[in-house]
Order: C-alpha cells, then sequence, then structure tokens
C-alpha cells in the first residue's frame, strides 16, 4: 500500500464503532454491574407544586431487601446543584439562583421532583418500598406556562426568585433599532411560540456508583457527555470531595442531544450514598422517568419584528422573549436563551441593527437547558420565519429577499457581538434549489391543487456558531467553566498510537473521524489508532461533547498533540540519521533527510524512542507522547439552506413532507458519510420539532400530559422524505482542520424550512399563521378559522 | 410490576377454572396487559397464560363466514390467504395494527377484550356484524362492546373465536393519532347481509355505529354521501391530539375515504 492510500480525509470510511454496536458488544453503564451491588429508586412528586409537611419512610426502611432509605434532610453538608453560566441582567444584578436541592425537601416544584431515594436488593424492591414512604403533601397552584408565572398574582415558586424571575437580559443597541424601525418603509410583526421539547435520548440516563475503603475513593460510571465537567461540578460544588478520589466514567453512551450535559441529582445522591451503604449502587431511569425528569428543550414565548426599507433591505430586528427555565436551574440553562440565541439573530444578513430583550422564568415544569442546537434553532426560526413573512407581505420572492440581504464579505462584525470569520451563503442557496428543483415547483403545485392537496416551499439560511469556544470570550459572557479541549497522543513503543480526548461520543462517530484525522497526519493505517474517551481516570482533564465542537476544537487539540509528537520525531530521526534537526522532513509516515532518499520510517522513529540505545538523551526525554490543550480564538460558523417542500390535506389538515434538500457548509469535511448521517439526525429531530413533538403540562394541574410515546410524538421512518443532502465548503480561517461542525445544523434549519413551507403552503387559503408543531388538528382548525 | 402467580393450562375449560379460582387475568399477546403491568396500572394476583391452548389458534372458512380463534395474531391474520380473499378489509385492519413486534403478539381476542377506545378491530367486529364466542355463548357484536375498556364478558369468560360473515363491501380508514398511531378517527364501512353498517373508532369513548351515515349509505353507497353527512361533536372525545369538533369532521372524511376504498 502506498503511503498516501493511508490519508483518508475526506473518505467515507466505515465507523470504527459500528461493529460493537451492531455486534451487542458495547458496554453502557447499565451493562456495568458490580459485585454485591444495590439498586436505587428516586421517589418524585406527583404534584406540580406541593408543600411537603411529613415524610414518613419508617415503612419502606422496614420493607423487604431495603438496604437504606434517604430524603433531603439527611443530605447534611452536601449543597445544591451549581448553574454553570452566570447572566447579569438589565439591572445589573446577578441571575436568581434559587437552591437546586439533590433531593428536594420541604416543597417539591414540579412532576417529576425526586424527593426520596430508596436503596435496595432489587429494582422491584426499591420500587415496592418506595410506595409504603407516607408523604402528606399541600398541594398548592401551579403554573407551567413561563408568561403566565411572570404575571402579578402567578404561583410563587422560590422565595429567592420574586415574580419568578430570574434574570432579564438584553443585547444590542436598542436606540439605533428603535429609530431605523420610526423609519421604516415596512415592519412584519410575529408572536412566535417555540415549542417544549422531550430529548428522548434512545439510552436513559443511567448511574452506577461505587466506593472504596481501601482508598477512600469513588468509581461513577454515567451516561454523560462530558465527565469531567460532570466530576468537577459533583465534587468541588455539591458534595466536597476532592476531585482526586472521584473517577466519573462515562462508557458508550446511547444518544445525548445536549440532555446528558448536565450534572443531575440522580447520580449525585448515588454517589454520596454508596459511602454511606458501602456497596455499590445501580440507578437505569424507566422511560416514564425519562419523560418526566431530564432536562427539557426549547419552550420559548417571543414577539419578533423586522424593520425593511422599500426594497426589502433590513434595516433592523427587534425581539423579545420570555424563556421558561422550569423549577430549577439546570447545569447551562441561563446561557441557552441569552449567550446562544440572541447572539445569532443577524442570522446570513447585513442587518445593521439588533435589540434583544429575554425574560427568564421558573415555571412549575421540569428544569429546561440545551437540547440539539440549543437556542441556535430558536434565533433561526425568529429570523427566518420574519423573513419568510416579510417577503410575502412584500411580494418579494423568497430567495430574492434572502441574496438582497446576504452577508458577502468577511470577516464580518455582526451587530450582537459575533464575528464571522468566513462563509458563501449564496452558493448553498443555489445549489440547495437546484437540488430541491425550485424550478418545476409551480407545475407540481397545479397539479397537486389538481388533487385538492395544497403545496408550499419553505426556505431556511440558518447559521450556527459551533466550536464553543474561546474560553476568555466565556468569560466574560459569564461562563463559569473553560471551554477548551485536550488531546494525549500516546505512541507506541511499536508505532501504534493511542489517542485521548476529551471530547465524548455517543453517536458521533468519533472514534473513526479522530483516527482518520490521526493516521492520515502520521501516515500509518487507521487500525493503528485507537481513540480513547470518556474516563476521568485515564484522560487530561477535557470539557467534552456539545454544541457541534468536537472535531473543531477536540480534533484540533489532537492535531496540536500531533505536531508535538512529529516534531520530537524530528529530532530523533535527525540524530538516527545523522542530519540537521531543519533537514528533516516529515511525510507519508517517513521522517526523510531533504534532498535524499535517507529516511526513517515512523515506526521506527517511536521504537527509538522507547528502546533508547542511539538516542540523544543527553538532549532528549525518551518516549514519545505528547499532549495538547487548544483554546480556539473564535467560534466556527456552519451554515447553510435547507429547502422543504410540503403537501397538505385540507380535508385531515396532514401535512406530508416531500421533499427536504439541504446545502450546508462545515467547513472541510473529514468523513462525508459520518457528516450526512449527523445532517438525517438533525433534520428529522427539526422535523419531529416542527411536525410532530410537544410536550404538553396541564395548565391547571401542572401534570405531564405527554408522558410517553402513546401522546408524544418522535418521528418514526415513514414521517420524513429520503433526504437530498449536499455541501459546500469555505473552510473554517482559525483552526488547522478547516473545520466548524454538523452534529446540530439539521435541527437548526428544519422547523423554520418546513414550517415556512407550511405557510406558504396555507397562505392561499388564508391562514396567516401557525405555531409548531403543524399537527393535522393545528392545520385543519387553523384552516376552518381562515374560512370564517 | 408487582408480583403475580402464574398459569398455562392446556385447555378453555381449565383456563376459566382457573380464572374463576383465582380472580386473575387471561393473558393473550401480553401487548396491553403486561404494559399496563409494568406501569404498576394493573395488579393480576395471577395470570392465566392462554399460549398453550391450541384451540384458540387458527383461521378457517364455515359457509359464510370467517372464523378466527381469539388467539390468532394480528400477523396471522394479515397475512391469511383466507382473509385476504374474503374479507380483505380485516387483513387491512390487522396490518395497520401498531408496529411488527405488536403484530406478532397481540392478538385478535385480547384486543376486543381489552376494546381500548381507540383500538381497531372492535370497529371491524362491530361494522361486519360478527359473532363473538366465547366458552360458555355466542355474543352478536352490537351486543359485546359496553363501554370504554368494558365489554359483555364475565370477568372468568375467555373469548374462543370470533366468526366474521363475509361483506359484500368492505373497507377500513384509519387516520392515526400522531404518537401512539392508534385510531384518532377510525371508520369501518361494511355492505352485508344485514344493510350498510359504519362502526366508529376512536372518536368516542367507546366504538359505536354511526347511524346517520348508515343511513345516508344505505340510500347511496357514495364517498360524496358519506362526507355530506355532518356528524356532531357532543360527546366526542377531546384531547391534545384533536378537539370533538375536528374528530366528527375526521368520522365524515374517514368513512367517504372507506367507501371509496370499498368499491
Ligand atoms: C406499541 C403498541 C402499538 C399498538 N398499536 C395498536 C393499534 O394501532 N391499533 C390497535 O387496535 N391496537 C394497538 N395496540 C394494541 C394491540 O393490538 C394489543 O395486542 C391488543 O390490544 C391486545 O391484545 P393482546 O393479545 O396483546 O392482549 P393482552 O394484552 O394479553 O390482553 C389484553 C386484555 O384482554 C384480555 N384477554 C386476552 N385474551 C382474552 C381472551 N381470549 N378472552 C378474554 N379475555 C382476553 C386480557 O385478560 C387483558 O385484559 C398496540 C399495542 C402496542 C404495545
Amino acid at each position: 500500500m502506498g503511503n498516501s492510500e493511508l490519508n483518508t480525509v475526506g473518505q467515507s470510511v466505515r465507523r470504527k464503532e459500528d461493529y460493537r454496536f451492531l455486534t451487542g458488544c458495547g458496554q453502557y453503564t447499565d451493562d456495568v454491574n458490580p459485585p454485591h451491588h444495590t439498586h436505587a429508586y428516586f421517589l418524585r412528586s406527583p404534584h406540580a407544586h406541593a408543600n411537603i409537611r411529613r415524610i414518613d419512610t419508617a415503612k419502606a426502611k422496614a420493607a423487604p431487601g431495603v438496604v437504606a432509605v434517604y430524603t433531603g434532610a439527611d443530605l447534611t453538608g452536601v449543597n445544591g446543584l451549581p448553574c454553570g453560566w452566570l447572566i447579569t441582567g438589565t439591572d445589573g444584578q446577578p441571575m436568581k439562583e434559587p437552591p437546586h436541592p439533590v433531593l428536594a425537601q420541604g416543597k417539591v416544584r414540579y412532576v417529576g421532583d425526586g424527593f426520596a431515594m430508596v436503596i435496595a436488593e432489587t429494582p422491584a424492591q426499591a420500587k415496592d418500598a418506595a410506595e409504603l414512604i407516607d408523604v402528606d403533601y399541600d398541594a398548592v397552584p401551579a403554573v407551567v406556562n413561563p408568561v403566565e408565572a411572570l404575571k402579578a398574582g402567578a404561583p410563587q415558586i422560590h422565595d429567592g426568585a420574586p415574580g419568578n424571575k430570574c434574570y432579564t437580559w438584553a443585547l444590542g443597541d436598542k436606540a439605533a433599532v428603535d429609530a431605523a424601525f420610526a423609519k421604516a418603509a415596512h415592519v412584519t410583526q410575529l408572536d412566535i411560540v417555540n415549542n417544549r421539547l422531550i430529548p428522548n435520548a434512545i439510552e436513559p440516563r443511567a448511574a452506577v456508583a461505587s466506593y472504596s475503603r481501601a482508598d477512600d475513593g469513588y468509581t461513577l460510571y454515567v451516561t454523560s457527555q462530558n465527565p469531567h465537567v460532570e466530576r468537577l461540578l459533583m465534587t468541588a460544588f455539591v458534595l466536597g470531595l476532592p476531585e482526586t478520589k472521584v473517577r466519573v466514567i462515562a462508557p458508550d453512551v446511547g444518544g445525548g442531544f445536549g440532555s446528558k450535559i448536565y450534572l443531575y441529582p440522580e447520580e449525585t445522591a448515588m454517589v454520596w450514598a454508596s459511602k454511606r451503604v458501602n456497596r455499590p449502587i445501580k440507578w437505569t431511569a424507566e422511560r416514564s422517568e425519562s419523560f418526566l425528569a431530564d432536562a427539557h428543550g426549547r419552550d420559548h414565548v417571543t414577539h419578533a419584528e423586522l424593520a425593511l426599507d422599500p426594497d426589502g433591505k433590513f434595516l433592523a430586528m427587534r425581539v423579545h422573549t420570555t424563556a421558561a427555565m422550569g423549577a430549577y436551574l439546570s447545569t447551562f440553562a441561563s446561557c441557552i436563551p441569552t449567550i446562544l440565541y440572541a447572539t445569532l439573530l443577524a442570522g446570513q444578513y447585513t442587518t445593521p441593527a439588533i435589540y434583544c430583550e429575554v425574560t427568564a422564568a421558573f415555571t412549575n415544569t421540569a428544569p429546561v437547558d440545551a437540547y440539539r442546537g440549543a437556542g441556535r434553532p430558536e434565533a433561526t426560526y425568529v429570523v427566518e420565519r420574519l423573513v419568510h413573512a416579510a417577503a410575502s407581505e412584500m411580494g418579494i420572492a423568497q430567495d430574492e429577499i434572502r441574496r438582497r440581504n446576504f452577508i458577502r464579505e468577511f470577516p464580518y462584525q455582526t451587530p450582537v457581538a459575533l464575528l464571522y470569520d468566513t462563509g458563501g451563503y449564496d452558493a448553498c442557496l443555489d445549489e440547495a434549489m437546484r437540488i430541491a428543483d425550485v424550478q418545476g415547483f409551480a407545475a407540481r403545485k397545479a397539479e397537486a391543487a389538481k388533487r385538492g392537496k395544497l403545496r408550499g416551499l419553505g426556505y431556511a439560511a440558518y447559521i450556527e456558531a459551533c466550536g464553543l469556544a474561546p474560553s476568555n470570550i466565556a468569560g466574560t459572557l459569564g461562563a463559569r467553566a473553560g471551554l477548551y479541549e485536550v488531546g494525549q497522543v500516546r505512541v507506541n513503543p511499536t508505532g501504534g498510537v493511542t489517542v485521548f480526548t476529551g471530547s465524548h461520543s455517543h453517536g458521533q462517530g468519533h472514534e473513526t473521524t479522530f483516527s482518520q484525522v490521526v493516521a492520515s497526519r502520521l501516515g500509518i493505517p487507521i487500525e493503528n489508532v485507537e481513540i480513547v474517551h470518556g474516563d476521568t481516570g485515564r484522560i487530561p482533564f477535557g470539557m467534552g461533547t456539545y454544541g457541534s465542537r468536537s472535531l473543531a476544537v477536540g480534533g484540533t487539540a489532537i492535531i496540536k498533540a500531533l505536531d508535538k509528537v512529529v516534531a520530537k520525531g524530528k529530532k530523533i530521526a535527525a540524530h538516527l540519521l545523522e542530519a540537521a534537526e531543519a533537514d528533516i522532513e516529515f511525510k507519508d509516515g517517513k521522517f526523510t533527510v531533504a534532498g535524499t532518499d535517507r529516511s526513517k520510517a515512523f515506526g521506527e522513529v517511536a521504537l527509538a524512542a522507547y528502546v533508547p540505545h542511539n538516542y540523544p538523551l543527553d538532549k532528549l526525554e525518551p518516549g514519545l507522547d505528547e499532549t495538547a490543550f487548544y483554546d480556539p480564538t473564535n467560534f466556527t460558523f456552519p451554515a447553510g439552506t435547507h429547502i422543504c417542500e410540503v403537501e397538505i390535506d385540507p380535508d385531515t389538515g396532514k401535512v406530508a413532507i416531500v421533499n427536504f434538500s439541504a446545502c450546508d457548509d462545515f467547513g472541510n469535511i473529514i468523513n462525508p458519510m459520518i457528516v450526512e448521517g449527523q445532517v438525517h439526525g438533525g433534520v428529522v429531530q427539526g422535523i419531529g420539532q416542527a411536525l410532530l413533538e410537544q410536550c404538553v403540562y396541564d395548565q391547571e394541574s401542572g401534570q405531564l400530559l405527554t408522558g410517553s410515546y402513546m401522546d408524544y410524538a418522535l418521528p418514526r421512518a415513514d414521517d420524513v422524505p429520503s433526504f437530498k443532502v449536499t455541501t459546500k465548503v469555505t473552510p473554517c480561517t482559525h483552526n488547522p482542520l478547516g473545520a466548524k461542525g454538523c452534529g446540530e445544523a439539521g435541527a437548526i434549519g428544519a422547523p423554520a424550512a418546513l414550517m415556512n413551507a407550511v405557510h406558504d403552503a396555507l397562505s392561499a387559503a388564508g391562514v396567516t399563521y401557525l405555531d409548531m408543531p403543524a399537527t393535522p388538528h393545528r392545520v385543519w382548525s387553523a384552516l376552518q378559522a381562515a374560512k370564517h | 410490576m408487582y408480583a403475580f402467580e402464574y398459569q398455562r393450562p392446556k385447555s378453555v375449560a381449565d383456563a376459566v377454572a382457573a380464572l374463576a379460582k383465582s380472580g386473575g387475568k387471561a393473558l393473550a399477546g401480553g401487548q396491553s396487559l403486561v404494559g399496563a403491568m409494568k406501569l404498576r396500572l394493573a395488579n393480576p394476583g395471577t395470570i392465566v397464560d392462554l399460549s398453550g391452548i391450541a384451540e384458540l389458534r387458527g383461521i378457517k372458512k364455515e359457509g359464510d363466514a370467517i372464523v378466527i380463534g381469539a388467539l390468532t395474531t394480528h400477523a396471522e391474520v394479515a397475512s391469511s390467504s383466507v382473509v385476504k380473499q374474503s374479507i380483505p378489509a380485516l387483513a387491512a385492519v390487522a396490518e395497520g395494527i401498531g408496529d411488527r413486534q405488536v403484530r406478532n403478539r397481540g392478538t385478535l381476542g385480547g384486543s376486543i377484550a381489552n376494546n381500548d377506545p381507540a383500538a381497531d378491530y372492535p370497529a371491524a367486529v362491530l361494522a361486519l356484524g360478527a359473532t363473538v364466542h366465547t366458552n360458555k355463548r355466542k355474543i352478536i357484536a352490537d351486543d359485546f362492546f359496553k363501554g370504554m375498556y368494558e365489554t359483555a364478558l364475565a370477568a372468568d369468560e375467555i373469548i374462543t373465536a370470533v366468526s366474521f360473515p363475509v361483506p359484500k363491501k368492505a373497507a377500513y380508514m384509519k387516520f392515526p393519532q400522531p404518537a401512539s398511531r392508534f385510531a384518532l378517527v377510525g371508520v369501518f364501512v361494511a355492505q352485508t347481509g344485514g344493510g350498510t353498517r359504519v362502526a366508529v373508532t376512536g372518536a368516542a369513548p367507546h366504538v359505536h355505529r354511526a347511524s346517520t351515515i348508515e343511513a345516508a349509505l344505505s340510500k347511496s353507497f357514495t364517498a360524496d354521501a358519506a362526507k355530506a353527512v355532518k356528524i356532531p361533536a357532543d360527546h366526542l372525545n377531546n384531547d391534545i391530539h384533536g378537539s370533538a369538533a375536528y374528530r366528527a369532521h375526521l368520522v365524515s372524511v374517514m368513512a367517504s375515504r372507506a367507501v371509496a376504498a370499498a368499491g
């Protein structure tokens, strides 16, 4: 094999991890069964809001198989769960951070709020015993809608957050925006609800916590996207344990979508209790618990306005959003509807002035936090729905209004704090229109009309900020953590390479993509590269995977470590080849004296590093093991255009997606197959939000009405068409891979494209506005209302 | 799931005796019962598993009727050449239930004994004017479905088979609830020896016949005639998946589509 064949970058290499997944050899948290382990069950509130007058655990403690029963009162010395991002309000005050106890005490604040933990020999015994816990509730009125929660007289959820307000925060130049609106030729206004979603990873949350008397240490297996962050928050902020005494392992994880970023109460209580009972404790959420107690996503209510000149040029945008936080602040809840939302409101456009004000409200619901896209789908939805409506109102074609406003000069400083390094928005729009066959749409619409069906076409030209991101910028914006990533490249004596990454794969295929990067850089076969992730006991302190950051930030850290390996390899090779270090070139897996055929293979250099018999020991340490921490200088800005074509049956209101086309710019691509898979998955989740998914709490009782798949509609394969996806490339300018990130784009672009198509289809019937999800019932009802 | 006793009798008589003695529940495919047990919503002290009783299985043609054993799975009905030939609409009903796994486990007897207000089979049984055979009697469909999850069955009574008279024409149209894919509204239309029968599931607290549509179709068996019937929304289900008015509208639409499909 020629060495150039080892360069697989840009090729759809089959996923290395799939053999173990497809043959049932994956090792998930629930597969971990330490000897003598016990099982935990969490007793959760059946009420949305209630004072707990008394809890009697005596009968439960005496029940068969019970090892221990704990309530909040037992957790002395245990702090509440922290929030990782401080938002400072327009009043200059820090956000309200009411306590988020590990087990609720005195009061429960949402249906599913855990307040007691039963530990028993079997899961069934734990559950049986929990039914024997006698609780005296004093149910009080609840409020589940964030707008209602902020109204005078709403039930008060936390003493420390008057009026249920967490913060009011703003970004942008309000005076400039108001001035632009005053002289606008046209103003488009929309009231938008961004529907609350439940994440639904295929693997429910799970944990196995063990304590060892031998070293007074703890081991926690947990379904986490970022084990180091989990450990830091749990030890330093909540349990007061030394980080050195806690090892957190996130083994194979079956999907996260954001919901496994956070430090949750369950695993925290289990680590604490594992020392008390001195036995391992295991817990795997039942699906019903996942619905109730995983952090949910979205849940915004927004009033948005766009000011335009007579030619359809955007002059200004004004956005007021109320965002639900749920009953407690989850780990990154506060930054989602602010830092990851308002900053994206420029979209792909030159809108010169933008002002966004966000009020965050506590509600009697599960906490809300990042869910695939996290703030950016909400922003894209606001921008692209406004653009669609403005174009319709002004009689400008949907592609034309976008072209009139595209940013074309880079770097571009937006009025909402971001600096776009590069992009090519026309190219994506053109290509998306080509594959969507926009030209043939009028004929297809006419044909559908003959069958009594309504066809519509919708565009979303989205942008996202990924590769989170410069720690210093994040720090000034309130981040309480760093956002760099770490990569360690350990070359073994026989030339194989083990890479330790702080990124975490829970479906993204890192083991393949990262191996391709490493093998190609070193000129070695991909089989000789092993990727290790997800274990604080093996990996330097890393930040994990979220916000489509793994390749751009984690991959770059690996590249930096590889640079160090190559640099040291050159020194060793120079010695072996008796040449000057400056004359050594590294290419295709060989260190060569420039201009000669004298070379040493990578493996020979590795062997010399570990068997340093002929080695410059006076100048150089043996070994070939390098670590790099990479903190990016900017976000990356993936962008693209999604075009959706729908056909609506006016008799039933059913929306059928007949075509979905996407042209995305993710920068350079390592593995096209994996990227395409990420787009497919993201688009399906976006379609889910737009067409099917809706978390509903009863407005009065606060009960979760969509607590199972009987009522919460996840998309199935036959709900989506065969996608047409393609890419255009403008490489990211500030990381060596030129990569931007692709994990969330589908979920960001799809909802707006789909809803714009629905509005396009319904406009002829007089329907002007519809919120997500566009269920048959909703569409039909809107059609009826438009008739009257 | 709570702990329970488990029995697997070999005959209907033994099963009935076991049910009478234990006060427990019969288990067929388990697709409704086991789910309820896992959620701790059902707590039968004893489970009497019917799967060992061979005589409860099978599909045969008897004169002008198709007789299907209670324990016959949805998949068996869907793929049966006898059913497909004589009452294709019934095979289509079975094919449209749940997913492959559910169809491979769930049974005809279990479905109608359960009488879920949104289940598909009850509409077929009612519209086709079928007769439910039990260990002690024969119950005509019009007398079998009593209310939400309620039937004419006694606690220790076992469905052994259902006999479906072959109709002249029949078709079922289901508009699925987007999450569960049970019927938000399902309408089974049949031209039978006893006249035109139309049964509606999903729309109301239990399966029922749509007499106004039956009357309209008796005059003119056309899609337009069915669609022209305005169904009153009172007493129909109203939930997060559809208002009563929407369901009322869908009854006419699904009925008209069923008529069109029946040809
Ligand atoms: C994911 C999923 C999707 C589904 N989708 C649909 C759908 O789209 N449409 C639909 O109609 N149904 C649907 N179902 C329900 C399915 O059809 C069930 O199989 C059926 O309702 C019950 O049949 P079973 O054989 O599983 O009965 P079981 O669950 O075993 O029993 C149900 C009840 O019937 C009683 N019973 C069972 N057999 C007899 C008998 N011979 N005599 C007397 N009593 C008896 C039991 O005691 C119990 O009370 C779905 C189920 C699941 C899990």
